[in-house]
């Protein structure tokens, strides 16, 4: 047992709809020890998304236990830094004033809340577009800016949904490079979600499976490589190897389970 | 506050060339008026011409000012009022589902009533001064501020909720963070709307009953079959509608620069 990082213990849920419902998780067990980096990989539209909203505290499960630092995340927003799928930025806010929101709304002075975000927009690659306006960034600096503010958000765990997902190949290499860099200059507990194994690799300490909904986790793969990893390090044999091991997992979750649809 | 609007000569030219078009559009309209006046020598009370028009506001100039700024003041008190209740009416509408689909048809309802049944009514329980005339202005202003703020309210980005919710926000600062930006720029639609009828709601409402106003000179023009002095007014309300229209647009542009950041770009 870690009280500093998350623990899920027999976490389901189940959506329920006025003409249906949908069994989206089914008892999920799954620990990130502080400092920590997990990724969780599975199947798109499959519960993985659910795991962190309910760890957000935007979603209250159906049955089973999520905690965070200790503390029951069911039904309590602000424990976590949560990045969503989308960047959602606000269009309303420039980019200096977006990085610093979660400080703010955790009450955190806005002066020394925007000093702290402005210190960090050079390691961010964002330095010269402080004052822009959300629509006018690109977007890989659109998802570097929501990191960033997820980054800001003053707690020690971090909850990634698909944080490269919209981006080009090309970019995403950079990013997960960039995003190791990141952390070894700032420590979190990492929980990350998404459907790219490579990506899992690359940047986790533990790789979960998940089988298609209702996901359950089919395996539980160790990544031995020291943090920070080298970009050559895909093209590496025990790499590859472990990649096939974690693609064969997915094949045999995803032959048990159902066929996969987008999340409601 | 201006020269944010107009940033640069070049910008100032540019809106020139912009606002061309219609203003020579105007011009012509106008000559062939007095062209077809002097054409076909309609009579005066039937049709003046614009010249006719002029020479009758060079006769009443003196009462001019004092009828307009009783108008203007009317329907910017009216405007003002009228937004306060628009907003407040749709925080609740938006707050409460109950109570937007028991309040919500009977404000459709009170925008079916004609005003000219409702002034007279209003002048019985309010009296000649002005609190009639504001009462009407802000009865057609807020609905259009109403619903399209409620519906702005109501349709803002629910994933934007859950990230400042997942960041510990309460339902103040979702309102203070998401919402109420959210929903700026649909007031300030609405607003839009409002403005534009303002002045004619007023005039309404001094039509009925006034001690002063630009509907008061109406109808006294009126009852004197001077159909010129009556287009001296019209043209007053036109002015003075057309002005409060764009001041709400400058208003607009310096409340949400966010809507003009690609313009921003443009520029440098």
């Amino acid at each position: 047992m870690q009280a500093e990082g998350i623990e899920l213990h027999r976490l389901s849920h189940v959506f329920t709809t006025r003409r249906q419902s949908v069994a989206a998780l089914d008892g999920v067990d799954l620990s990130v020890a502080a400092g920590r980096f997990v990724s969780v990989v599975g199947p798109s539209g499959c519960g993985k998304s659910t795991i962190l909203r309910i760890l957000a505290g935007l979603l209250v499960p159906t049955a089973g236990e999520a905690l965070v630092r200790g503390e029951t995340a069911s039904g309590r927003p602000g424990l976590v830094a949560y990045m969503p799928q989308k960047d959602l930025l606000l269009p309303w806010r420039r980019a200096l004033a977006n990085a610093s929101l979660g400080a703010e709304i955790a009450g955190v002075p806005t002066r020394d809340a925007r000093r702290r975000a402005l210190e960090l927009f050079g390691a961010f690659g964002l330095s010269g577009f402080e004052h822009s306006w959300p629509v006018q960034l690109s977007g890989g600096m659109r998802q570097r800016l929501a990191l960033l503010r997820t980054f800001l958000i003053p707690s020690p765990v971090m909850l990634l949904d698909e944080p490269f997902g919209a981006l080009d190949a090309i970019t995403r290499r950079q990013m997960q490079q960039w995003l190791q860099q990141v952390l070894a200059r700032e420590s979190r507990t990492v929980l990350l979600v998404t459907h790219d194994v490579e990506e899992a690799l690359v940047l986790s300490d533990e790789v979960y499976v998940m089988s298609p909904r209702p996901g359950r986790m089919a395996a539980r793969v160790a990544v031995p490589f020291e943090r920070p990893r080298q970009p050559g390090l895909v093209t590496a044999p025990a790499f590859v190897a472990l990649k096939a091991d974690l693609l064969a997992a997915l094949d045999a979750g995803a032959s048990s389970g159902s066929p996969c649809e987008p999340a409601v | 506050m201006l020269a944010a609007f107009f940033r640069t000569p070049r910008k100032a030219a540019s809106a020139a060339r912009e606002y061309l078009p219609a203003a020579l559009l105007l011009i012509l309209l106008i000559a062939g008026w007095e062209a077809w006046v002097r054409a076909f020598d309609t009579k005066p009370y039937i049709l003046p011409a614009p010249s006719r028009v002029w020479s009758a506001f060079l006769d009443v100039r003196s009462q001019i000012p004092g009828h307009a700024r009783t108008t203007l003041v009317e329907a910017l008190l009216g405007l003002t009022i009228g937004a306060g209740i628009g907003v407040t009416l749709a925080a609740l509408l938006s707050a409460m589902p109950l109570l937007r689909r028991v309040l919500y048809p009977l404000l459709v309802i009170s925008q079916t009533i004609p005003m000219v049944v409702l002034a007279p009514l209003l002048i019985a329980w309010f009296g000649f001064g002005m609190t009639p005339k504001i009462v009407v202005v802000a009865l057609i202003a807020f609905f259009p501020i109403a619903v399209s703020t409620a519906d702005a309210l109501t349709g803002a980005d629910r994933e934007m909720v859950g990230l400042v919710r997942s960041m510990g926000a309460g339902r103040l600062q979702v309102l203070r963070y998401v919402l109420f930006p959210a929903a700026l720029p649909a007031f300030f639609a609405g607003l839009k709307i409002a403005a534009a009828y303002a002045v004619a709601g007023a005039v309404i409402g001094e039509w009925v009953g006034a001690s002063s106003g630009l509907g008061l000179f109406i109808t006294r023009s009126q009852r004197a079959f001077r159909v010129d002095q009556i287009f001296v007014a019209v043209a007053f309300v036109a002015f003075a509608s057309v002005a409060l229209f764009a001041a709400v647009h400058v208003l607009s542009r310096l409340a949400l620069p966010w809507m003009y950041a690609h313009e921003e770009e443009s520029e440098s």
